[in-house]
């Protein structure tokens, strides 16, 4: 299972490609696809950003779903979903109630 | 100081102009990321993990206490209320917006700072010892050679596109607290028989993937030729290192892959055709340069013993922290004081934008308005009288910054890893951290000793982990973060690279590994004044393979 990431180009904000098509910065909204085709669609939506300037740095990203929840493969893209382990005030994490465990 | 003269102003001023019409010119789409991203490399942007970084230039470690309010403004109006001094001396925001970045170098040049040069492929900030114009022990201040670095590397046409980035670092004593023989050149200001002054000249030194320690290739090269042989040293570098693969392009490799002798030879031979020409340093600028460095008229303050005194029997943590802390200037009644970044627990080389200006009103107030960044990201007061040294002291303590840990295992070196580093491949912070909270004991330090711990979050080595006494390494291995630790290393005048232990720990096992090195040092050493690189290079890496994995064959993993 796969996911679309990128950093959004006016701040570096980490955002995530949704199902309606917009960037969006909660990783849970993102659409999780399963199949080359899908993949491919993804990668397409993608390259048109970046080229539109509206995000960098884009990338497929391996989830898994557990009890309806994303969470990504690498512990890197944790980091990214959430923001510092060492702060958890600051980042994604501030925003939400589920900072790093 | 070194103050900027009208072309360097106008130098600056043009490009922060020219910089934020190219973010203009990004943001509104004209630009593609391919293109811009040079550019703003060029301008100490990079993209990390949550957002963009920015990278400052602070030459040669040295700042005003203007300076410092100046970032402590920047990091509460466009970051998040903090800065992170790194261990090329600069300084570090995690959260700015590209959209703000136009407007952060603008307020910078307005107190004569930027960030031009802290990325690419080109001579990054030059670094020297953080003591320099203070220490007891140099023959001259080093920072005017420095300066002269700056100006002749800062968008030199031939050196802006080298095949990898290039760093230079200065010490002007026998002590070598800049790290020289881990560097691209270092360089060791020192006088000959005549009393002239000149350079030992290393080249070839370097940390990352393939650490190396410089060859010493010049025993003596005279102040006048420092342009005109760095320039010889990075044209051969540039002619002839490599540029078919970014981890054998630096010029440690040439070295390594060319031989000393025969580089050597092939610089020489340049040099010999630069020796008489404009690149010679007239005496008048080199003097003119170091006028800029005159340190402060240091009045007599014989009354600081007798207040020490009182000052150390009413209060215990100010003897520790005095003991520890506070070292030896070059005036007797003077001394140089470590501000450590390194409180129990805390993030090494953060500070608060509260912090910052509450360090530069104690510099304003105590230290004649000067502060420098140490490579081991602490902050120093350069010149503080005796006298004074309580009241800065409890200045401190208010702010949260008197931590009596200067060179003690809390005082580690931590690069920022992959809580926020877009390449590094394990987590740093958390486990300065750990260790930190571990050996929370300051009484407990001192007993363990001098003992450097430092830390990186990749094999780029950022942390300096080659370097440290005891080195840690974070990898991934099988999608987990798995640390490394390494023996004996030191990056002082007997600089040695550290020696990988054995196989690497889990993120929950590091701290006590660390800690049966360290019981395991306390074991073997001969006597309390030991220190624990001392014991190593007398003992190997024997009793510690025993001690950590019950046998002495570890493989390495």
């Amino acid at each position: 299972m796969k996911i679309l990431t990128a950093n959004r180009l006016v701040d570096g904000e980490v955002v995530w490609l949704a199902p309606d098509g917009s960037w969006a910065t909660e990783l849970q909204s993102a659409e999780v696809v399963q199949t080359p085709e899908d993949e491919a669609r993804l990668q397409a939506a993608g390259k048109h950003a970046l080229a539109a300037s509206l995000v960098v740095d884009v990338n497929l990203v391996e989830v898994s779903i557990a009890d309806g929840t994303i969470r990504p493969n690498r512990l890197r893209e944790q980091i990214r979903a959430l923001g510092p382990t060492t702060h958890p005030s600051l980042g994604k994490q501030a925003r939400s109630a589920s900072p790093h465990a | 100081m070194y103050r900027y003269d009208e072309f360097d102003h106008a130098f600056v001023d043009a490009r922060v102009s020219e910089f934020s019409d190219q973010v203009a010119r990004r943001l509104s789409g004209e630009i593609t990321e391919d293109a811009f991203k040079p550019l703003r490399l060029m301008n100490g942007v990079y993209l990390q993990l949550h957002a963009y970084m920015l990278r400052i230039a602070i030459p040669y470690g040295t700042l005003s206490s203007k300076q410092m309010r100046m970032l402590a403004h920047i990091a509460r109006t466009y970051d998040k209320g903090y800065g992170h001094f790194t261990t090329r001396q600069n300084i570090q925001f995690n959260w700015p917006a590209l959209s703000d970045i136009p407007a952060v170098l603008r307020d910078l040049a307005s107190v004569e700072m930027h960030a031009i040069q802290t990325s690419g492929n080109c001579i990054r900030n030059v670094t020297a010892d953080h003591f320099a114009g203070a220490a007891a022990d140099e023959v001259a201040d080093p920072r005017p050679y420095a300066e002269i670095l700056r100006q002749w590397s800062s968008v030199h046409p031939e050196f802006s596109f080298l095949p990898r980035k290039f760093k230079i670092a200065v010490t002007g004593a026998e002590r070598d607290r800049a790290a020289i023989q881990v560097h691209d050149i270092g360089l060791h200001l020192k006088k000959n028989a005549a009393g002239e002054l000149g350079f030992a000249v290393y080249v070839g030194g370097g940390q990352g993937r393939t650490p190396m320690i410089a060859k010493k290739i010049r025993d003596f090269l005279p102040e006048k030729d420092l342009l005109s042989y760095t320039t010889a040293v990075m044209r051969v570098y540039n002619l002839h290192g490599r540029r078919d693969n970014k981890y054998k392009a630096r010029i440690k490799i040439l070295v390594h892959e060319t031989g000393t002798e025969e580089l050597t030879r092939q610089i020489e031979a340049e040099f010999a055709h630069l020796v008489d020409t404009e690149l010679k340093l007239p005496d008048t600028d080199i003097r003119a340069i170091e006028r800029y460095f005159a340190p402060p008229v240091l009045v007599e303050r014989p009354d600081g013993e007798a207040i020490l005194k009182q000052a150390q029997l009413d209060s215990r943590g100010f003897a520790e922290w005095l003991k520890q802390n506070v070292v030896t200037h070059r005036h007797p009644d003077y001394a140089a004081v470590t501000i450590s970044l390194k409180g129990v627990g805390e993030i090494p080389g953060d500070a608060t934008d509260v912090q910052m200006d509450a360090v530069a009103d104690i510099a304003e107030r105590y230290g004649f308005d000067e502060l420098r960044v140490s490579h081991e990201q602490n902050l120093i007061l350069p010149h503080v009288a005796r006298a004074d040294l309580k009241a800065v002291y409890d200045a401190l303590v208010e702010t949260g910054l008197a931590t009596a840990n200067s060179n003690l295992i809390s005082d580690i070196i931590a690069c920022p890893g992959l809580d926020f580093c877009a390449l590094a491949n394990a987590r740093s912070i958390p486990v300065a951290q750990d260790i930190s909270r571990r050996f929370a004991s300051l009484e407990r330090q001192r007993e363990i000793g001098e003992l450097k711990l430092k830390i990186s979050g990749c094999i780029n080595a950022c942390g300096h982990h080659h370097v440290g006494h005891i080195g840690i390494l974070g990898v991934e291995k099988k999608g987990a973060e798995l640390y490394q630790i390494t023996l004996g290393g030191s990056g002082d005048e007997h600089t040695s690279i550290g020696e990988i232990v054995g196989r690497g720990f889990a993120p929950e096992e590091v701290t006590d590994a660390v800690e049966t090195v360290v019981e395991t040092y306390l074991g073997l050493r001969s006597s309390p004044s030991e220190r624990f690189i001392d014991a190593y290079r007398r003992v190997g890496a024997a009793p510690f393979k025993e001690a950590l994995y019950g046998t002495t064959d570890a493989k390495a993993a």
